[in-house]
């Protein structure tokens, strides 16, 4: 058996007419951190819609602890041991925050993470749960939708823009609590616009362009005039 | 001392226009389909009763037992098997799927029970009413209109107190991020239009007991139930009893006036509050 966790072969994406991803290859070993980053529209998001089984893909293009997930519905996916921070954090409004937890662990999959220990990781939910979600600040609301996602003790946890619209505290605040997160032996891919940040977290970066992989390499061996080409494709 | 009966009356119908009404707001709150084959399920709900008494000779009240998930089987499996299909970015075709529905249901009770007028019988019931001081008021008005309460009040619980509820406000509040939760929305979405048709169970079997019924009925029940939902404000349970009472006070008020003015009593007032508090008296509460 290979190391391979996540196997991402030749993987289109289309909306409608348009296509968001061609023929994307992309692995994800045990235990990895794995950084994301591109432009805006590269197809960065779409990756990881089709990921956890919100888009439509071929046979065979996604490989999930030697399974082929391709075929699966998202929520049979997240039977899996898959979860994903979604980029807006899109917490539900009509649940209090506690209630947004719950239901993050309603599939029950066996694993550290439990209300006790969410709370003791982002203690100012504990102070606010009762409250709705719709009622915290933005950063608050990202560590519900984290919390959210760690509730179903995942095998793979996928970030989609942690950062977008918070104050860089509150990313630095998030930021800090990550190693925690992925340091449980469970394998992460993490999309983001903020380059450092997206290094510093990570052990391997792939960088997408116009939904193509234009740069493979190690986080901390990569350089920048690499990724600036690949980035812009200059 | 008429007027007060009036609006003792017609609080009391408001109960069952709440029955009418709380089904189709549940199935448009959690997946924002607008059911118009409601009315008709009503009627149907309540042939389906009046084939178990008169097959079992059993109470139609006592029949509820049978018609309850019968009704919920039924929900399910119209979801499941057709429903689902239709619900997407476009609001059109549940629309045209529930209305194809509904001349279905229509023509298929006419082909088997035919046009004749039917009514349940519940015997003593029908006729029993206790005094309050110079009032009488009928037993099953007021038993009717403590089953909505109880239905709301059940409806209520379950919304805000359950995981099953939690599940449904999930799905209606983000249907793609509840997926990643693990819920298959198809299935929730059988559950919430098989717990609608129970409710619709319980409100076309008082419907026939009150009155009499045939096939073409429907839609009468319908526009009751969407004009209950809409005065009450949508997405609001509590809201749609108020509705119910306000609907059921017009019309009984407006026959006192006139008996020709009770259905158009009722109507006026929907047009009021639609004008002037356009998104219902209630509308929506946060949790």
């Amino acid at each position: 058996m290979s190391d391979e966790f996540v196997t991402i072969t030749n993987l289109d994406a289309h909306y409608g007419d348009f296509q968001a991803l061609y023929g994307v290859d992309m692995h994800i070993d045990r235990g990895e951190v794995v950084a994301v980053i591109g432009a805006n529209g590269a197809g960065k998001s779409t990756l990881l819609r089709s990921i956890s089984g919100l888009m439509p893909n071929g046979s065979g293009q996604i490989k999930f602890k030697d399974a082929d997930i391709s075929g699966l519905r998202a929520d049979e996916i997240a039977h899996l041991g898959l979860a994903l921070v979604p980029e807006g954090r899109q917490l539900f409004p009509s649940l209090s925050v506690e209630e947004n937890l719950i239901i993050g662990g309603r599939l029950q999959r066996p694993g550290p993470w439990n209300l006790e220990s969410v709370y003791a990781l982002f203690p100012i939910l504990a102070e606010r749960r009762n409250s709705p979600s719709t009622a915290l600040s933005g950063g608050q609301q990202q560590m519900v939708a984290i919390g959210r996602a760690l509730m179903a003790n995942p095998d793979l946890i996928m970030f989609d823009e942690i950062s977008l619209g918070l104050a860089p505290i509150v990313i630095g605040e998030i930021y800090s609590a990550i190693p925690d997160v992925i340091g449980q032996g469970v394998s992460a891919i993490i999309v983001e616009q903020d380059i450092s940040k997206a290094l510093s977290i990570s052990s391997r970066v792939y960088c997408l362009q116009e939904g193509r992989v234009a740069l493979e390499g190690n986080s901390d061996t990569i350089t920048r005039e690499a990724i600036s080409q690949a980035y812009f494709g200059v | 001392m008429d007027w007060v009966n009036a609006i003792i009356q017609g609080t009391l119908l408001g109960g069952l226009y709440a029955l009418f009404a709380a089904g189709l707001s549940l199935i448009f709150g959690v997946m924002r389909l607008v059911n118009i084959a409601h009315g008709d399920l009503i009627v149907f709900s309540a042939y389906v009763c009046l084939t178990i008494t008169t097959s079992l000779g059993i109470h139609p009240l006592v029949a509820l037992v049978l018609v309850v998930p019968i009704m919920a089987a039924i929900g399910y499996g119209l979801q499941r098997g057709l429903l689902n299909k239709t619900l997407g970015t476009d609001i059109l075709p549940p629309l045209l799927i529930t209305f194809g529905l509904s001349v279905i249901i229509q023509n298929t009770l006419l082909q088997v029970y035919t046009a004749d007028p039917q009514k349940l019988s519940a015997g003593d019931l029908e006729i029993a009413s206790i005094k309050v001081g110079s009032l009488a008021v009928g037993m099953l008005p007021l038993l009717t209109f403590a089953i909505a309460v109880a239905v709301i009040a059940s409806l209520q619980y379950m919304f805000y107190k359950t995981a099953l509820g939690r599940a449904l406000r999930a799905v209606s509040d983000n249907q793609e991020i509840a997926q990643l939760m693990g819920l298959d929305k198809r299935h929730i979405f059988g559950i919430a239009m098989a717990l609608a048709l129970a409710v619709t169970a319980v409100a076309g079997v008082l419907l026939g007991i009150r009155t009499s019924f045939d096939p073409s009925v429907g839609g009468g029940r319908l526009i009751f139930g969407f004009e209950a939902v809409i005065i009450g404000g949508l997405g609001n349970i509590w809201g749609t009893l108020a509705g119910g009472v306000i609907l059921g006070v017009a019309q009984t008020i407006g026959a006192k006036i006139d008996p020709g003015w009770q259905i158009l009593a009722g109507h006026i007032a929907f047009l009021v509050v639609l004008a002037v508090r356009p998104n219902g008296l209630f509308p929506r509460m946060s949790a």
